[in-house]
């Protein structure tokens, strides 16, 4: 057993002699990858067929003797329902918002947070906070402790700053998405701050000071030097922030129960086997998300590749 | 102290030092403004529920335990801690199942690759980006039929599951730190894979595997969605135990802030401790 360095691995498997003793210390070399990757795949993938061929079922678990094929009538319903078309709009919307606010949020954050001044440390660590609690803790404050329309903190400050007639919203009736977005964007501003910190800190320092020398003006800095270098790290925290958040249940399960128009494709699926048991309906939903999501996934990981090529060859 | 950095260059200082300063105060408000909510919930949770529902607020009304007695069911009501335990239970074992199964699937990609290791790493990643939810009615169903529903060794199944790839690729990218050379020194001088591994691999890789153990311990902690549909009375975890706060009872806001944060409390320690590492593993190692 010798340990081999990469080009060392490639040479010895690509050798077409002595085919035997090869095979096995190829399938030795293979060995330890195989728990992890079998694992995964029976738990998480293989679910996936499952709904796949669900999908094309017409399968409602109170009737279950009625289970028939149905073709592609699932999905044409999907994209009719109104309820359920609405769920694939509310979804898109809720996704672009709290990405690109969070993102341009967590922009400025890292950009105060890439200079050097007293305490950075704990203002780090306090714009950190919000993104360590349990989501539906998180959730669950804003719902009772900030849009309380009676008791909570947004009312409380209008009451006490505005007086007795100051305006009192029912900020969750009144504006249910917007109440759902503030509360993920308070949550993903760290994670897009803590990415696009990361890319700040990674830029070459003598750039930015041989610019300077040439009289370049912090805002010229910006435009031509560190946007372009923050470039690929914007795409990742569009990209995962994306992934995580059209993903999202906790919020949307806990703020709002999915009511007033707020319910997204997660939160649909979940309602639609778990309360109205039409199995195949939910599983078609599932499907349509699963294709959105590889789309997604397709530039997320060209991105990703990029900047893994990149730190592999330093 | 705004007002004094914008003024400042009109009385001819150096206007780099000011604006400096001004800038590091708006990082601080910026900061203020972020935490203040949590700050506000802190505070909250050790006031009286009479207290706690006023409006304006009462910033600074007498502090009591009320809220976590009440929690924690020393005044009656449901207890918190089957499902505290719950939640331990399948984020602990879940944890080091996964460390168990991705640490030879690491070393397998990094120290001693197979080929096309590249490949077989973007494979795990693109895993973690499908949606669980799509996957969600098939794994009731064998749960159901199987006789796991409410069984918390569901969810350690499932969180190992979920958590494999972003522990593969994490500690992929720290076991990739090991020099070659060492490891090669140390065969030289005769040492055997038990050894390489305990004396030389793992004092370099041992921080990266300990942040690694953290994020999943987070990710498992945190779940809603699995926990909701697959236990029931038994097997709930924490997360499941604070849905039954989401409709409002009567006066119970100091009640909720507590619980929220007893039960945010193991990720906030763990987050903070994992605080360096933390991006690279929510950007499944894209950011170091």
């Amino acid at each position: 057993m010798t340990l081999t360095t990469p080009a060392r691995a490639a040479a010895v498997s690509g050798r077409p002699t002595a085919r035997r003793p090869n095979r096995m210390r190829v399938w030795a070399t293979r060995a330890p990858l195989l728990p992890a990757l079998i694992f995964m795949i029976v738990v998480t993938q293989l679910p996936f067929v499952a709904t796949l061929v669900i999908s094309f079922l017409d399968w409602n678990a109170l009737y279950p003797d009625r289970r028939g094929f149905a073709g592609f009538a699932n999905y044409g319903e999907v994209l009719t329902d109104p309820d359920l078309r609405g769920s694939v709009w509310t979804t898109i919307l809720l996704t672009v918002t709290v990405v690109l606010v969070s993102l341009l949020l967590g922009l400025l954050l890292a950009l105060l947070l890439d200079r050097r001044f007293r305490g950075r440390g704990a203002v780090r660590t306090m714009l950190i906070a919000p993104f360590l609690l349990v989501p539906v803790a998180a959730a669950l404050m804003w719902k009772h402790l900030l849009f309380n329309p009676e008791y909570g903190l947004f009312n409380g400050i209008l009451h006490a700053v505005g007086g007795d007639g100051a305006a009192q919203p029912d900020w969750i009736s009144e504006m249910p998405l917007m109440a759902v977005e503030a509360a993920l964007i308070w949550q993903w501003t760290p994670f897009m701050m803590l990415i696009l910190l990361a890319g700040l800190q990674s830029r070459d320092p003598q750039l930015v000071e041989a610019a300077r020398m040439d009289g370049a003006s912090d805002w010229q800095v910006f435009v031509h030097l560190t946007l372009p270098h923050l470039r690929r790290y914007i795409e990742l925290g569009v990209l995962l922030g994306s992934i995580y958040i059209v993903q999202n249940f906790d919020a949307v399960f806990t703020i709002t129960s999915g009511g007033l128009g707020t319910a997204n494709l997660p939160y649909t699926i979940y309602q639609t086997f778990y309360q109205a048991h039409e199995n195949g309906l939910a599983s078609a939903a599932g499907v349509i998300v699963v294709i959105g999501s590889i789309v997604l996934a397709t530039f997320a990981l060209r991105v990703v590749s990029s900047l893994f090529r990149e730190e592999v060859s330093r | 102290m705004a007002t004094v950095a914008t003024t400042a260059p009109r009385h001819g200082r150096p206007p780099g030092r000011f604006r400096g300063a001004a800038l590091g105060v708006v990082a601080w408000l910026a900061g203020i403004v972020f935490v203040l909510p949590v700050l506000w919930m802190v505070l909250t949770s050790f006031h009286s529920e009479a207290d706690a529902a006023t409006n304006p607020p009462s910033v600074a009304a007498a502090l009591t335990l009320e809220g976590y007695r009440e929690f924690f069911g020393l005044t009656g009501g449901a207890s918190p801690w089957p499902s505290l335990i719950n939640s331990m239970t399948a984020s602990l074992v879940s944890t080091l199942l996964t460390l168990l199964l991705a640490l030879p699937a690491a070393y397998a990609l990094s120290i001693r690759p197979v080929k096309k290791w590249t490949d077989v790493l973007f494979f795990f990643l693109s895993t973690k980006m499908l949606p669980l939810v799509a996957a969600l009615l098939p794994i009731y169903l064998f749960a159901k039929n199987t006789g796991l529903l409410d069984n918390i060794w569901a969810l350690v199944i499932l969180y190992t599951a979920m958590n494999l790839p972003i522990a593969v690729w994490m500690m992929q990218s720290f076991l990739s730190e090991v020099p070659v050379a060492i490891i090669e020194a140390a065969q030289l001088d005769g040492a055997r894979l038990p050894t390489v591994l305990g004396r030389v691999v793992a004092p370099i890789a041992l921080p990266g595997i300990a942040a690694t153990a953290l994020i999943c311990f987070i990710f498992s902690w945190n779940e809603l969605m699995f926990a909701r549909v697959l236990t029931g009375v038994v097997a709930g975890t924490a997360p499941v135990f604070l849905t039954t706060f989401i409709t409002s009872q009567g006066l119970f806001l100091a009640k909720v802030c507590a619980a929220s944060l007893v039960i945010s409390l193991p990720v906030l320690a763990a987050g903070f401790a994992a605080q360096d590492k933390l991006v690279q593993g929510l950007s499944l190692g894209a950011v170091k």
